[in-house]
């Protein structure tokens, strides 16, 4: 982290905890969770799908967690109207974030409209081509949507730009960082906000299944809602937690974004963790059909609990990613964003090897709208 | 004495203010910064710095990015920066201060890179990237080699990391001048004589200000207060317009003589 960050982080580090133990900031946040974001999200048992993936498939019970159907479409809101709230209460009259699929930037916007701020958003000039509509969203929201033309014009050319912005406005400026990433606090801030999806699926399930799930699945490219999901499980050591990352075309340099699967120990953006890199210590480019998962580093949360045994994880690649958005579409109504395909597809694969009665617990964490252009080229 | 320390000391005692030069190795390739470092030297550059490319160079502004971009694109590694600056060291009075982010040394590994340095006559290295809490190993290391660990300070800097960098920085302190990226201003920020008089009351190392500098009156004014003035972007942006033409390092030695009248 360069040392021109070092003090508004520190500050930033103060003003979040000393939100989160005023009850007022607590009330205020829970208050707009329920009734603008529509939270409680439902627990939905997905018969149909588990019924065609095979094996013992009728007899895995499936369980989606319909983060989906948050006002804006994904999860990210959880976050973005914490963030958003607690730049307010540091005094900041402007905000900046970076986005990938957009999904973040649409968050951000929205909370920036509700709460009156002034809102600029960093996004790859890439991701603003395979991503055009979430652009205009934001646009509509009142938000600048600056293209960033450097590097893979992706997500992590975006934060670099991002975080430029922030170090030359630290005085009224609030850096809303979208991802479990970055220095701390915000890889623990994230996780916080986002863990509102671990304790209500953990509720929802003891009571629909009674009992708590076997294994829970989420995508993982920061990795803040796999993360939210997992946070409230992570005590309870019979449930297995797999993050599925991105395989893109294949597990080869500049071809997918599975950091655990080619990645090794290095230092991006304020954060130590698992880094796609060459061996000079540069950064490689990432690709995934999915704008959320194209990033070349992972949570470091998500390494640790790795390290500790606690996690697991996998990749699915672009075509499979393609196959759960069609199978979860045909077979139960939904459309999936793509990120989320990524666990949809690997809940498929998994299921034929599980035994009877297991029950499984799927983030879906957003919803496919945003896709539908980038799938239909994809099918071409 | 080390190199640096030397050098600052005869800057202090012939009263002129001193330059440090920035350049970014390998732009526009290998060869052609072995000719720049030589043609600074020349001119009477005080201190070299030799920017190491990072595919994610997030502190710098849009000219130093164009300019990691031409050197990664012509495959400058850290690796081999140090193996060039092993051959001319020989050929060149100025210390020598590695300007790098963390990730590159990383990979190559604390200690390795520690013994490199050493081997290709480094005297300073400055991680952009790397706060002080978390320097102390890399430092240790260096230490042990005779290499001094230079350490940035903002206008964000609080008193109390001032002084933690007083005590565990050396050769000199490089201080921002500005909030924001490395690039060349018409003029100098206002805070600048402040952050250094800050620095000088805790601190009797050197000091030279950095980001924004680009004429001779900046270095001039700088120079009033501070020990040296560092140039980064303007000069990089003069290797940018003549990185292929046979003037390059004429012009490198014309612009550096120019600065320092």
């Amino acid at each position: 982290m360069p040392e021109t960050l070092v003090a508004p982080i520190e500050e930033l580090t103060a003003g979040y905890y000393a939100a989160r133990d005023d009850e007022a900031f607590c009330d205020e946040l829970d208050g707009l969770l329920k009734h603008y974001v529509g939270r409680p999200t439902p627990l939905y048992e997905a018969r149909n799908l588990a019924g065609t993936a095979g094996g013992a498939g009728g007899d895995v019970r499936v369980f989606l967690k319909r983060e989906d159907l948050t006002h804006t479409g994904a999860h990210k809101i959880n976050n973005a109207l914490g963030q958003a709230l607690l730049a307010k209460r540091m005094g900041k009259r402007r905000v900046v974030a970076e986005t990938g699929a957009g999904q973040h930037g649409v968050a951000t916007a929205t909370a920036c409209a509700l709460l009156g701020l002034e809102c600029r958003v960093y996004m790859g000039t890439e991701d603003m081509r395979r991503q055009a509509l979430n652009v205009v969203r934001m646009q509509l929201l009142g938000a600048t949507v600056h293209g960033v033309e450097a590097g893979s014009k992706t997500l992590k050319d975006a934060i670099n730009e991002a975080m430029r912005d922030w170090v030359a406005n630290v005085h009224d400026t609030y850096y809303l960082l979208g991802s479990a990433l970055g220095p701390h606090p915000y890889p623990l801030m994230v996780r916080e906000f986002q863990s509102v999806i671990g304790r209500e699926s953990r509720a929802q399930i003891l009571e629909q299944a009674g009992r708590l799930p076997d294994v829970v699945v989420a995508c993982v490219g920061g990795g803040s809602n796999a993360i939210g999901i997992f946070d409230a499980f992570l005590d309870d050591t019979s449930v297995r937690l797999i993050g599925v990352e991105a395989g893109g075309e294949k597990i080869a340099p500049g071809r997918h974004a599975a950091r655990f699967a080619g990645g090794s120990a290095g230092v991006l953006q304020g954060t130590r963790t698992y880094v796609l890199q060459d061996e000079a210590g540069n950064i490689e480019l990432t690709h995934s059909i999915s704008a959320g998962l194209d990033y070349a580093a992972v949570g470091p949360e998500h390494a640790w609990l790795r390290e500790l045994g606690r996690t697991e994880y996998a990749y699915i690649t672009d075509t499979e990613a393609l196959d759960g958005f069609k199978t979860l579409a045909r077979t139960e109504g939904i459309l999936p964003a793509l990120e989320s395909s990524h666990a949809i597809a690997y809940t498929m694969q998994l299921i034929p090897t599980l035994k009877p009665g297991t029950i499984v617990l799927v983030n879906l964490s957003g919803r496919g709208d945003k896709d539908v252009q980038t799938v239909m080229d994809a099918m071409k | 004495m080390t190199r640096l320390e030397q050098t600052f000391a005869r800057i202090r005692s012939n009263g002129h203010p001193g330059l440090v030069t920035y350049i970014t190795a390998g732009d526009p390739d290998l060869d052609r910064t072995a000719g720049i470092l030589r043609a600074l030297d020349r001119a009477g550059a005080d201190v070299l710095e030799v920017g190491v490319p990072f595919s994610d160079p997030l502190a710098d502004g849009p000219v130093i990015q164009r300019a990691t971009e031409r050197a990664l694109a012509s495959g400058t590694t850290l690796s081999g920066v140090l193996d060039l600056l092993r051959t001319i060291r020989g050929d060149i009075r100025a210390p020598i201060v590695i300007f790098s982010y963390a990730n590159p040394i990383l990979r190559l590994g604390s200690e390795r890179f520690a013994d490199r340095a050493r081997d290709a006559g480094v005297d300073g290295v400055l991680i952009l990237d790397l706060p002080i809490e978390e320097a102390d190993e890399s430092r240790t290391m260096l230490t042990q080699r005779g290499i001094d660990t230079i350490l940035l300070l903002s206008p964000t800097t609080t008193d109390e990391r001032l002084r933690r960098a007083a005590e565990l920085g050396s050769g000199f302190l490089y201080a921002i001048s500005r909030l924001g990226v490395t690039g060349a201003r018409d003029a100098l920020a206002a805070g600048a004589q402040d952050m250094v008089e800050r620095i000088r009351r805790v601190s009797d190392l050197p000091v030279a200000l950095g980001f924004g500098i680009s004429k001779p009156d900046h270095v001039r004014e700088v120079g009033r207060w501070a020990d040296a003035a560092v140039v980064g972007s303007s000069l990089v942006d003069v290797i940018a317009r003549e990185g292929t033409s046979a003037d390059l390092n004429t012009r490198v030695e014309e612009y550096v003589r120019w600065l320092k009248s």
